[in-house]
Order: structure tokens, then sequence, then C-alpha cells
């Protein structure tokens, strides 16, 4: 079989992309960013219900679009947008050709045969039944089975990513070990197998007993597998957003990794800890022992937030690195001010880390502790955390690297520039600020997935104190900004992938290359050194300004754990 | 050279560890066992933890054990559904059925006194949130949970569902009484 192997440099950054490769990452990102539009339309439509002073839609829209929202961005919009980002770091990085890309273009219309079939049954009304479609509660068929089919393609996706590292190593395309960006996007692979694995193990029962085909599934036994898969799905999109992370500090500054054996151990304890997570959601469900829930939502001893710690250091302390290299050296936080804030792909992605680490990770791990899961189990504060670390974390990071794709990948100037410089702002801070003040109702108790907390006509209604509408009305505004940073982007991208000024390169031809390479291999620098940075920082440490940045991370940490704790010992006794 | 780059040095694993890194590494790695520890910390010196006692039954049987205690420790009816108050002994076992879209029965109890309260659901998933308490419990069909309560406070509290169960979600809620003796 005759193999393409024609490969394209590109001008501005010297990436090899390899044609194939090339047209799959475009169409995968341009899935993506169609889900992104309706899961974007859905959140207003959910938000402006939610609002009590608005309160848009009726109770059985409002749940439909709930539905639709939590399953576009979670599933659809995240995975088309991490297929591209494996293919990138598999193919383009490795400067080598992608795998069977007859595979990947299988995978690809599986996933969207499973998006369009799934999206159909819940738009069709008879499968109102939230992200989480818990049992004993029914979905039409299509639901599950449109799930099932976007795994199965996701899968091919992932194994055609596998397939590319081996043609790399194969055909000697790099020396040495595969990049960290790339192992960082081999960690999110190998945790997208093992989560579409437990999403088989739960999803094909279920689909088997919506047709009739099984007579019963014991909810609690799904609670625990659908966590395995659903919790897990958003380790895949950590693994991804630290990938990019590495890979926006590398293209923006250049940055190398502070020490790889440290990063990548990190990633490696993702790989080993990450699908404990299962437990985050079962800790306060009956026939599970407290042994096991301590051990499971902890990730055996926090050992993944170790990680994830680690990352938040690493990440920014390599840019810091970079930026005193360039002589940024005044204080501790010049090179800070001095970084791009103008470039989007830096200001998406420092925004990312600062509001991951701080917003999404810390209400994480309170909201994963056993005990304190007590006062706050389903209440707003479980989407305020997670719109913290898929939303801040994994969305704005992809958002931040679209800015890079643009004109590299699809080979269109930006359009609207200006309005590119504002928009990871306006989404960044609309974004968190909706986090902030939506835990802040949480922590009131305020249940989230409810159409209406007023509890109008209810025969034995609650009342909320005039806090709790507070913050919900905060939320709500602070959404909006969001909401509008979301349509910056989408403005932004569609715009310029259609419309946008191409890039024309004189003279520019595809190259056809022997043996799959896309360039001689760079020689194999003799023996180069292996050194630390040298001491360019204060006080022996190699990037001060993020070790002052981290102890602030840390402080805050301590005091809101420990917060929570005293909330805790106030409720009635419970044994 | 950078991280998008294969490491310049074959051998990257032996780069010595920095400072920064190392420093970091410890006091993390310290934070994350003290939170791990503070858990089983909690079971043994703290007041707050589920028990991890439940059992599997049938709708009926839960039924029947709800409906025997209703008969003996009704003490009025509330709201034109004639909804039975219950004042249950101190100490016993006390029974809430989660049902499609109510809570059943009312239970008034006795502040200071600790009630073994069993949680069942008749049908689908739901969520016990006692308001403004903030005691947040799913309730599973087929699982009899069990938590022994202990009320501090006299009050009228508020039990609304906050697990997703449908289109009249909303208007699950009910109310739970304590009184002091």
């Amino acid at each position: 079989m005759a193999l393409n192997r024609m490969f394209r440099t590109c001008p501005a950054t010297g990436l090899k992309f390899h044609e194939p490769a090339e047209a799959l990452m475009k169409a995968n990102a341009v899935a993506a960013v169609v889900s992104l539009l309706v899961g974007g339309v859905l959140a207003l439509l959910v938000l402006l219900t939610r609002w009590p002073a608005v309160h848009l839609l009726p109770a059985d829209w409002f749940y439909l679009v709930l539905t639709g929202h939590g399953i576009d961005m979670l599933i659809f919009w995240i995975i088309f947008f991490e297929i591209a980002v494996l293919y990138f770091c598999s193919s383009t990085l490795l400067r080598c050709r992608l795998a069977t890309p007859k595979m990947a273009w299988l995978g690809f219309w599986l996933m969207i045969l499973g998006a369009l079939m799934n999206n159909f049954a819940v738009f069709k009304g008879d499968s109102s039944v939230m992200f989480t479609s818990y049992v004993p509660m029914g979905a039409h068929p299509a639901f599950y089975l449109g799930l099932i089919l976007f795994a199965v393609g996701a899968l091919i996706g992932c194994f055609v990513f596998l397939g590319t590292l081996v043609v790399g190593k194969a055909e000697g395309t790099y020396n040495g070990s595969i990049p960290l960006v790339t192992f960082g996007a081999l960690t999110a692979c190998i945790i997208a197998v093992f989560t579409i694995a437990a999403g088989a193990i739960i999803l094909i029962p279920t689909f088997l007993w919506s047709v009739g085909l099984i007579a019963h599934i014991d909810s609690l036994m799904y609670r625990t597998v659908w966590w395995a898969f659903g919790h897990s799905s958003q380790q895949v999109n950590v693994s991804a957003h630290v990938a990019v992370w590495y890979a926006i500090a590398a293209i923006v500054f250049g940055a190398k990794p502070l020490s790889e054996k440290v990063s990548r151990g990190a990633f490696f304890l993702y790989i080993l800890f990450l699908q404990l997570a299962s437990a985050h959601h079962i800790l306060v469900d009956p026939g599970v022992s407290s042994n096991w829930k301590i051990f499971n939502t902890s990730y055996a001893m926090y050992l993944a937030v170790l990680a994830s710690m680690v990352h938040g250091l690493t990440v920014p302390g390599s840019i810091e690195v970079a930026q005193r290299a360039k002589g940024f050296t005044k204080g501790l936080f010049e090179w800070l001010r001095k970084a791009p804030w103008g470039n989007p792909v830096f200001s998406g992605m420092f925004m990312s880390l600062i509001g991951f680490g701080f917003l999404g990770g810390i209400s994480g791990v309170v909201l994963g502790t056993e005990q304190l899961n007590i006062i706050m189990h389903n209440t707003l504060y479980v989407p305020g955390h997670f719109h913290a670390t898929v939303v801040i974390g994994t969305t704005l990071a992809f958002m931040a690297l679209t800015y890079f794709l643009i004109p590299v990948l699809f080979r269109r100037e930006v359009m609207f520039p200006k309005l590119a410089q504002w928009q990871p702002y306006l989404f960044g801070i609309g974004m968190s600020a909706f986090a902030l003040f939506m835990m802040g109702a949480g922590t009131l108790g305020v249940p989230r997935r409810h159409w209406d907390i007023t509890m109008a006509g209810n025969l034995m209604p609650h009342e909320w104190p005039g806090t709790a509408y507070l913050m919900i009305g905060l939320f709500a505004i602070s959404g909006l900004v969001a909401v509008a940073g979301g349509a910056a982007y989408l403005l932004i991208t569609v715009g310029s992938v259609f419309f946008g000024k191409r890039i024309e390169t004189p003279g520019y031809q595809p190259v056809r290359v022997a043996e799959g390479r896309a360039a001689p291999v760079p020689a194999q620098p003799v023996a180069a050194a292996i050194t630390g940075h040298g001491n360019v920082g204060v006080g022996g440490m190699v990037a001060p300004g993020t070790f002052a940045l981290a102890m602030v991370l840390l402080v805050s940490f301590v005091l809101y754990y420990f917060v929570n704790w005293k909330y805790l010992s106030q409720v009635w006794p419970l044994k | 050279m950078s991280a998008i780059q294969p490491p310049p040095a074959t051998v990257w694993w032996k780069q010595p560890l920095d400072r920064l890194e190392g420093t970091w590494i410890v006091l993390s790695l310290i934070w994350c066992l003290i939170m791990f520890f503070m858990m089983p910390y909690w079971h043994v010196f703290g007041k707050q933890n589920l028990a991890n006692e439940a059992y599997r039954t049938t709708p009926e049987a839960y039924t029947r054990k709800t409906q025997d205690m209703v008969d003996k420790y009704t003490v009025r009816k509330e709201t034109e559904q004639q909804i039975p108050v219950v004042h249950p002994p101190a100490g016993s076992d006390v029974y809430l059925i989660a049902r499609l879209w109510n809570w059943w029965p009312l239970l008034e109890l006795e502040s200071g006194k600790s009630y073994r309260l069993h949680l069942m659901s008749m049908d689908w998933l739901h969520g016990f949130s006692l308001q403004p308490e903030n005691i947040n419990i799913q309730v599973h069909p087929g699982y009899d949970h069990v938590i022994t309560v202990t009320p501090t406070q006299a009050g009228t509290y508020s039990i609304i569902c906050n697990e997703y169960c449908g289109v009249n979600h909303h208007t699950m809620s009910s109310k739970l009484y304590v009184v002091n003796k």
C-alpha cells in the first residue's frame, strides 16, 4: 500500500506536519468547536433558568438542556479536541507519519455518529437523565448507543496515537526519549484507554437494559463503575491540559522542563493513581466501607495530588527560568510582570494554571475528603469545583492552544486580534468568579441540578437565606461574562478558520520524504552535559518567584482545608 | 531543548534534583500525608462520620417497617394530604421513605437524643439534604442506610432532594421537626 509521506514544514515554527495527520487534526478541532458552540448555547439557557430573577425555561426543558450541556461540553468538545492534541503530540512533535490514517478517519466518523445519535436522543426529550444517567432512571437506547460508538471511535484514536509512537521509534524520526509533552499526551492516552474500558463495562449493560435484555442494574454498582469512567475521563483532561501547559511554555518562551525526571515522574503518578477517583462520588453512599472510601478518595495517600502540585510548580518554574535567562532577573517577579500578557496563547495558559490550582485543585481535594463531603455532596459546590477544573483548567488551556494552532495548523491569520487579546481574560475571569460564587452557594447547601430553588408551589418549601440568592445572582452575572468570552472565542476561531486571511508562503510545496522522515534527525548532541540550570535566581533556587507563588498556594490550601473541618464540626453528630 | 523536543541528554534521569523541586516535593508530600491521616483521625476523634451500616432490602419490607413505626408513634397529621407526623422514642429506629416525589412520613425528633435514622428509596436515586444544617446523603433503592444522628438544636428543618430524580425533582421537599423535651 502506498503510504502518504508528504510533509509540510511550518515556516514560522519549523514544525513538520504529515498531510493526513494535518487533515485529521483539522477535522477533530472543527468538530470540537462545533460541540462547544452547541454546548455554549445550552450553557446560556441553563444559566438563565437557574437565575431566579429570569427563570427562563420550564422544568422539562431545563433538565433536557442541562443534560445536553453536560455531554456536549464534557465529552464531545473536550474529547474531539484531545484527539487533535494526541495527533499533534505524536505525528507533529515526533516528525513522523501518522499510523493508519484510514483507521483514524474511521474513528473520527464513529465519534461524529455517536455524538449525533446521543444529541438526537437528548433533544427528542425522553433522555433527560443528565450526564451521569444514573440507573434506574432510564434514557432512550440511542443515548447509550451514541456514547458507546463515540467511545469506540475515541479508542481507535488512542490506538492510532500509540501506533504513531511505534512508527516514530521504528523509523527513527527522533533521538532518545519522546518529548515531555508527548509523554504527557501518552499519559492521557493510557488513562483514556482505562477510562473507555470502564465505560464499556457499565454502558454496554445499561444499553442492553434499556432495550429490555437485562432485567436489573444495581444503582450502587452503576455509580461505582460509571464514575470509574466519568471521573477518570476528567483525569484524561488533566493530563492533556498539563501537557498543553508544558507545550505552551515551550512554544512561547522556549522553556525547557526544570527536570525531565520530576515532570515525567509526576505524569507517571497520574497513570498509577488517578483512576481511583470513582470514590469521590460515593463518599456518602451506603454499602461502601470507610476504608475503601479513604484509600480511593485520596488516590492512595494523595499521590496524584502530589503530582499536580509538582506540575503546578514546574510549569511556571520552567517559564521563570527561561525568562530569567533572557534577563528578566529583577526581584522575585520581573519575569512574570514582563511576560507577554497581550498574547492570548500565554495569558490563557497562565490563567488556566492559576485557576486550576487555586480554585479547582483546592476545592477538589476538600470536596473529595470523606467526611467533608457530607456538607457538600450534590450541592452547587460540585459544579463550582468542576467548572474550575474542566472549564478554567482544560477548556481555557485548549482555547489558548487554539490561538497557536490557527496560524500554524490552519494557515490563517487570527481575525479580530484585539478581541483575541481580551478573550482569555473575559472567559477566565468570568469563569473564575462563576465557579467561586457557585461554590459559595453550595457551601450554603443550595442543590445542584435543580430547576427552582424558590420551590414556589411546593407543599413544604424550604426558605433559602438571602445570601444564597445573592450568590446565585453573582454567579449568574459572572456566567454571562464567561458566556460572552466563549462567544468571542467561537467568533474568532470560526471567523479565522473560514474567513481569515490565508498565510501564503512563496514557493511553498509539500515535501515528499523518504522513509517517513520529516527531516534529517538532528545530530545526537555528544554526551550533552547533564547539568541543572545553574543558579539564576535568588536564595539558591532556580525559580524563587515560582516558589513564592507555590507557597501562597500551599498556605491557602491549608487554611481552606481546615476551615471546612471547622464547618463540619458544627453540624449534628452522625455516626 | 524545550518540552516539545526530545530531551537533549539521553540519560536525562541522572540530572540531580535542584533545591526548588526537592523542597517543594517534600513540603507537598508532608501536606498530602497530613490530609490523608486527617480522615482516619476524624473517624476516631471527630463526631461527624457515616457508619458503614447498610442492608440490602426490598421496598415492601422497608415500607412495612416504616408503616409499623407510623402506626405506633404518629402524634398528628399535617397538610391537606394528611401526612403523619411521627414522634418516635429516643434511641429507636426511625424510617424515612424517599420516593417520586416526596419524603414520607414527617419526623419529629428530640434535641440532644440519638436516633438510628434509616434512609431508602422506593424507586430512583434520591438525595437526602437536611437544611440549613447542610447534611447531604445519597439515597439508593434497595439499600437501607442507617445513620445514627443526634439533633443538637430545636427548630423546623427542611429535607430537600438533591439528587436529580426527574421532572418534579424540585417539588420533593419536606420538614423535619426537632423539639426540646
